[in-house]
C-alpha cells in the first residue's frame, strides 16, 4: 500500500534553518545539511527547502548547499523558493533535487509550468500556493484566493482554478500552504486540503498548521492529502519523526515504518 | 566500476551520488563502445517510454545495451529503465521497447478520485522468489516510487517482488540471469535502497 509521507520542512536563510510564525519572528535552528541527516535518518519520507526571502530579496539559489545536500541524503527533496527560470530549475535538478518548487513564479508566468515538465518530466515540478480564505464570490468560487510572496501579495485569483490550470500545465504535485494556519501549530486546514484532493488528479501535500500527532492523522484521513509537511513540531524537539509515526501507525494510518 | 548509461532520460546525479555514497567509482556514457567494456552497468531513467526508445535508437547503443546483456554483464534497470526491458508499452499509443522481458507496460486506471496518478510515494515490495540484490532485505520493506506505467511481467519465473497500487499488483523489481530491474527508485529509498545497490556492486550476475 502506498503509505502517506511525512516532509520536515527547512525554511533555509544564509544557509542556517529557521522558523517562524507567518513569516515573523525567525530563530535559527541548526545546519541545513546536519538537518536533513538526521530527518533522514530518523524517518522522514522526503524532505523540502525553502529559502523564505529568496523571492522578496530578488537572491539567487544556493546551489552548493543543494549538491551537499544531495550527497548527503539518498531520499526525495525538494527544493523551492528563488527559482527564478528554466536554468535555475536545472541547476537545482542536475545538483540532486528531486523536485523543484515553484510559487510566485508559476502565478506570475504559469508557461514556466508547461516549459519545465517538458524538459524535466512533470513529477520534477511542484506547485506552491499560498491561499487565504476569502468570502465565496464569483470571483472565488471556492472560497480561498492565492496569494504570493510569503503572503504579501493577494492576486485576486481563485485559488482551486488556479491550481486545476497548473495540473493541465503539467505540474506533477501540489503543496497547499493554508496562510490561515501556518506556524500557527492548531491543526492544518481540513476543508481546503480535502476539496483539492477532491478536485485534482495529482498528488496534495498539505502545509500549515501541524502541530500534534492528531492533526496528522486528522489531514490524511479527513483531509485526503497524501502527504504532510511539517516544521514547528519536530523543529522545537516537541516530537520526533519516529513518535509522529508510531502515532500514526496505531491510527492505522499508512506509514513506512522501516528505514 | 559502475557504468550508468546517459540516454537523455532524465536525472543522473541521485544515481551516481547513491553509488559514490557506498564507494563505487561511477562512470556516464551514452557510447556503445563504452557501453561494451563495462563491468556492469545501470540503465536509470524517467520520463516517457517512446521518447527514451528513441534516444537509444539516435544514440546508436539498442544493439550494445541487447549485447552486454546476453554476454551476462550485471545489468540493472531501474524506473523507465526497467519498463524499456520489455516487449511493448501502453504509453504514448504504444510504443515497441527493448523485448529482453516477457511482458508488457501498462498504464494505471482508477475511478478512485482519492487514487492519484502517478504513484508517487513509499510503497511495499513483497518478494516472490529470493534474488542476490534483495539480500538482507526484509520482504515488505518500503521504497521510492514514481511512475504512472506499470510493468506486467508474463513470466512468473522473472518476478522477483510485487507491489500494490490502484487495484493492481505489478511487477516492482524483475530478475532474469544477470539482467535485474526495479520499478521503484533505489537511490531514492534511503538506506534500503543504499543496500539493493550495493548488493549489485557485489553481484556477479549469477543468482
Amino acid at each position: 500500500m502506498l503509505t502517506k509521507r511525512i516532509i520536515p520542512c527547512l525554511d533555509v536563510r544564509n544557509r542556517k534553518v529557521t522558523k517562524g510564525v507567518r513569516f515573523q519572528n525567525n530563530i535559527e535552528l541548526g545546519d541545513p545539511v546536519e538537518m536533513a541527516v538526521a530527518y533522514s535518518d530518523g524517518g522522514c519520507d522526503e524532505l523540502v527547502f525553502y529559502d523564505i526571502t529568496a523571492s522578496a530579496e530578488e537572491r539567487g539559489i544556493d546551489i552548493d548547499m543543494v549538491a551537499e545536500v544531495a550527497k548527503a541524503v539518498h531520499i526525495p527533496f525538494a527544493v523551492g523558493g528563488g527559482i527564478k527560470n528554466l536554468e535555475d530549475m536545472k541547476q537545482v535538478l542536475l545538483a540532486g533535487a528531486e523536485k523543484v518548487s515553484v510559487n510566485s513564479l508559476a502565478v506570475r508566468n504559469p508557461d514556466i509550468i508547461a516549459e519545465g515538465a517538458k524538459l524535466f518530466g512533470s513529477q520534477c515540478i511542484v506547485l506552491g500556493v499560498d491561499p487565504v480564505k476569502v468570502e465565496k464570490s464569483e470571483k472565488f468560487p471556492s472560497g480561498y484566493e492565492v496569494t504570493i510572496q510569503g503572503f504579501r501579495t493577494r492576486m485576486g485569483m481563485d485559488a482551486l482554478e488556479w491550481i486545476k490550470k497548473a495540473e493541465g500545465l503539467g505540474a506533477g504535485e501540489v503543496v497547499v500552504n493554508s496562510v490561515d494556519a501556518d506556524g500557527t501549530q492548531e491543526g492544518f486546514e481540513i476543508k481546503l486540503t480535502r476539496m483539492i484532493a477532491e478536485n485534482v488528479g495529482i498528488p496534495v501535500v498539505a502545509s500549515g498548521g501541524g502541530g500534534t500527532c492528531q492533526h496528522l492523522i486528522d489531514v490524511f484521513n479527513e483531509g485526503k492529502a497524501d502527504a504532510a509537511i511539517i516544521a514547528s513540531m519536530i523543529h522545537m524537539g516537541k516530537f520526533t519523526i519516529k513518535q509522529i509515526k508510531d502515532e500514526l501507525v496505531a491510527a492505522s494510518v499508512p506509514i513506512r515504518q522501516k528505514w | 566500476m559502475i557504468t550508468i548509461i546517459d540516454y537523455k532520460a532524465g536525472n543522473l546525479t541521485s544515481v551516481k551520488l547513491a553509488f559514490e555514497h557506498i564507494g563505487c567509482q561511477v562512470q556516464i556514457t551514452d557510447k556503445a563502445k563504452t557501453i561494451g567494456c563495462a563491468e556492469k552497468i545501470v540503465f536509470p531513467g524517467v520520463g516517457a517510454a517512446k521518447a527514451a526508445m528513441e534516444n537509444l535508437e539516435n544514440l546508436k547503443i539498442i544493439e550494445a545495451v541487447k549485447k552486454v546483456i546476453a554476454n551476462g554483464v550485471p545489468f540493472m534497470g531501474i524506473c523507465i529503465g526497467m519498463q524499456l526491458l520489455f516487449e511493448t508499452s501502453q504509453e504514448d499509443n504504444g510504443t515497441e521497447c527493448l523485448g529482453v522481458l516477457a511482458g508488457s507496460v501498462k498504464k494505471f486506471e482508477t475511478k478512485d478520485k482519492f487514487c492519484k496518478i502517478p504513484q508517487m510515494g513509499w510503497n511495499n515490495v513483497k518478494i516472490k522468489n529470493a534474488h542476490p540484490i534483495f539480500a538482507g532485505i526484509e520482504d515488505e520493506s518500503e521504497f521510492y516510487f514514481v511512475h504512472s506505467y506499470y510493468p506486467a511481467c508474463s513470466n512468473e519465473n522473472n518476478i522477483i517482488g510485487q507491489t500494490e497500487y490502484a487495484d493492481v499488483v505489478f511487477t516492482s523489481a524483475a530478475g532474469k540471469g544477470n539482467l535485474v530491474a526495479t520499478q521503484f527508485h533505489p537511490e531514492r529509498s534511503g538506506r534500503i535502497g543504499l543496500k539493493i545497490l550495493e548488493n549489485f556492486s557485489k553481484w556477479d550476475g549469477v543468482c
